[in-house]
């Protein structure tokens, strides 16, 4: 097994409550960053670490840090813990298993980014997260470990834990902070960018969850040792998130740069394709990245190589199809999550998501035309780039790649009215027979 | 009814952000806590601790899913529909769970016991197909567990009523 940073511990019985968190070391990170290292040193090793953000852009934590506007202002960090992507579900594990992890990498970015006031936003939907998060910081609070003098420094913050109502749009940061200013979570134009004008006009650091559990390990043992993990410009571990047709789905953090194979195939992870299927595509990063042919299997999960190979690691939700799943289907599957998540600020994405769902509708139940499959595309292209915030683009991620790799299923579609493969809905006796593989993939 | 109790939260919650206003989310919360769901009442009320009008609360309330516009049932059955648990066949049980039920998705049963709904991905996608009652997890769900679970629920809602 490779070792595990931010998933470490996470299995030992009671490690969700302070007093077992710090029997296996924790708060020993934030109390050596508070008596070692003055703020400016720790985005240095941040920023030697390599560390990079593990919402979905990836992009350098450390730099991130060192854009913060140098004013008279409050600073304010905000913590994304909006886990929503479609395949991704690492964030809600850590907070539920771990919480006081993602809580002493809030407090050392808010002593090395010099914020005084904290927010967890949480996902509404993950309650159990919600109440552990919760939790776990009313513990900090009565440890002295959040509030003034934190462990007799002159470091004071305060944490404020904030609950989400149902919007994916939320997990985009300049929509994240009008949700916490206590509006509709419509996206702000960009620039300014949040650390120059953000949070109540103020410079504001947005970290996912992920990235900022990592934060503890890189402090005890140094931006060096971080950065031995990884590739060259992909340093450190990631938790990747392995789901649809694998024997063994679940959370598995691995280096960056571990190769797609071993995490869908290798006993310890992935197993293999389920009910012993072949593999027919992958969607690396979560649903809005574009999918990849099972030709690429060997393909590095780094940022670069899966750039390389066509796409994105987005948020490291793999998701795994067989050879069975319908991509017409599947495609418009992924768009219906668009649209109805589409805020519908920008008449491109609000739109455009829906004429591309009614067109793949009637793809996908036989009512289908020709044209339709270039009309998609030209939709696609009219949304790309045309929004405020990411949701629109990544609406076509999966449109696009799939029209690029499977268009003779679309095709297929067109011609026959119902898809070539098995899991079509359109077809009662096979309808039925995925209704069986239910039983066989669950555990 | 708006407790006197409720008011005074939603009046703590103001003040414990840096601008008022932030509390609104956390106070529609307060509301729906009280009523089961967001009602005028409930609106007037986060309007007066958080100092903003009513229309822009109900601006708020009406964007985020998870607060209710009309009284839900006493069980929520939210099952995720999202890629992941599409390919693990979620629409099987989705049918499944209107059959046993009698109410298509969206819908709250005559007896006001449950409402079925489907979710945007539920970031349970290592155990899917999944859903959720009252916002607690159930995973790998097959039509068996399903039944099982459906079970379970009926006989609670029956002791509720013996038991109020």
């Amino acid at each position: 097994m490779p070792e595990l940073i931010v998933t470490k511990n996470i299995d030992v019985p009671g490690i969700d409550t302070l007093e077992v968190y710090r029997q296996y070391g924790g708060y020993e990170a934030l109390a050596k960053a508070l008596r070692e290292y003055q703020p400016d040193e720790i985005v240095e090793l941040v920023k030697q670490s390599g560390l990079r953000g593990r919402g979905g852009a990836g992009f350098p934590t450390g730099m991130k840090w060192s854009f913060l506007a140098k004013n008279d202002k409050p600073r304010y960090l905000c913590c994304n813990c909006d886990e929503s992507e479609p395949g991704t579900f690492k964030d809600r594990m850590l907070m539920e298993k771990i919480p006081h992890r993602l809580i002493e990498g809030v407090l050392i970015t808010c002593y090395a980014c010099r914020v005084s006031t904290a927010f967890i936003y949480v996902r509404g939907e993950l309650e159990l997260a919600g109440r552990q998060v919760e939790r776990a910081v009313q513990e900090a609070y009565a440890a002295g470990l959040i509030g003034k003098n934190i462990m007799g420094s002159d470091f004071s913050v305060d944490v404020i834990v904030h609950h989400g109502a149902g919007a994916y749009i939320c997990g985009e940061e300049s929509a994240l902070m009008e949700s916490l200013e206590g509006r509709r979570g419509y996206p702000r134009l960009k620039p300014p960018f949040p650390a120059v004008i953000g949070l109540y006009g103020g410079p504001t650091v947005i970290n996912n969850c992920e990235t900022l559990c990592t934060l503890p390990a890189i402090l005890q043992n140094g931006g060096e040792w971080y950065a031995s993990f990884g590739t060259e410009k992909s340093k450190g571990t990631r938790v990747f998130c392995l789901s649809g047709h694998v024997k063994k789905p679940g959370n598995y953090e691995l280096p960056l740069g571990t190769p797609l194979r071993t995490l869908i195939y290798d006993e310890q992870y992935g197993g293999g394709i389920l009910n012993d299927r072949q593999l027919k595509a992958i969607i690396p990063g979560g649903s809005s990245t574009f999918l990849l042919g099972a030709d690429k299997v060997d393909t590095p999960l780094d940022f670069e190589s899966i750039a390389a190979a066509g796409s994105m690691l987005g948020s490291g939700g793999v998701i795994v199809l067989n050879e069975d799943t319908c991509i017409v289907g599947a495609v418009l599957r992924s768009v219906e999550f668009y649209r109805d998540e589409s805020c519908g600020k920008c008449t491109p994405c609000r739109e455009g998501t829906y004429w591309m769902s009614e067109i793949l509708e009637r793809l996908e139940h036989g009512h289908g035309r020709e044209k339709d499959i270039d009309l998609l595309l030209d939709i696609c292209d009219n949304i790309s780039g045309k929004s405020f915030c990411p949701l629109g683009d990544a609406a076509t991620s999966l449109v696009t790649s799939g029209i690029r790799l499977f268009r003779e299923e679309f095709e297929y579609h067109v011609e026959h009215g119902h898809c070539m493969v098995g899991a079509g809905r359109t077809h009662p006796e096979i309808e039925s027979a995925a209704g069986a593989s239910l039983h066989a993939g669950a555990r | 009814m708006i407790s006197e109790q409720a008011k005074q939260r939603m009046r703590d919650l103001a003040a414990r952000y840096p601008v008022a206003r932030s509390a609104v989310m956390p106070a529609l919360y307060v509301a729906q806590e009280e009523e089961g769901y967001i009602t005028r009442e409930g609106l007037q009320a986060v309007a007066e601790a958080v100092g903003i009008t009513v229309d822009d609360v109900e601006s708020v309330a009406t964007f985020y899913t998870m607060y209710h516009q009309r009284p839900p049932g006493k069980k929520v059955i939210k099952v995720c529909t999202s890629i992941s648990c599409y390919l693990r066949n979620c629409d099987a049980l989705v049918e499944h769970l209107e059959e046993r039920l009698g109410i298509k998705r969206g819908e709250t049963s005559a007896d006001g016991n449950y409402t079925l709904l489907t979710a945007e991905c539920l970031a349970s996608c290592g155990t899917a197909p999944v859903l959720q009652v009252n916002g607690e997890f159930v995973e790998n769900v097959t039509l068996e567990r399903a039944d099982a679970l459906i079970d379970r629920l009926d006989k609670e809602l029956k002791a509720e009523v013996r038991m109020p």
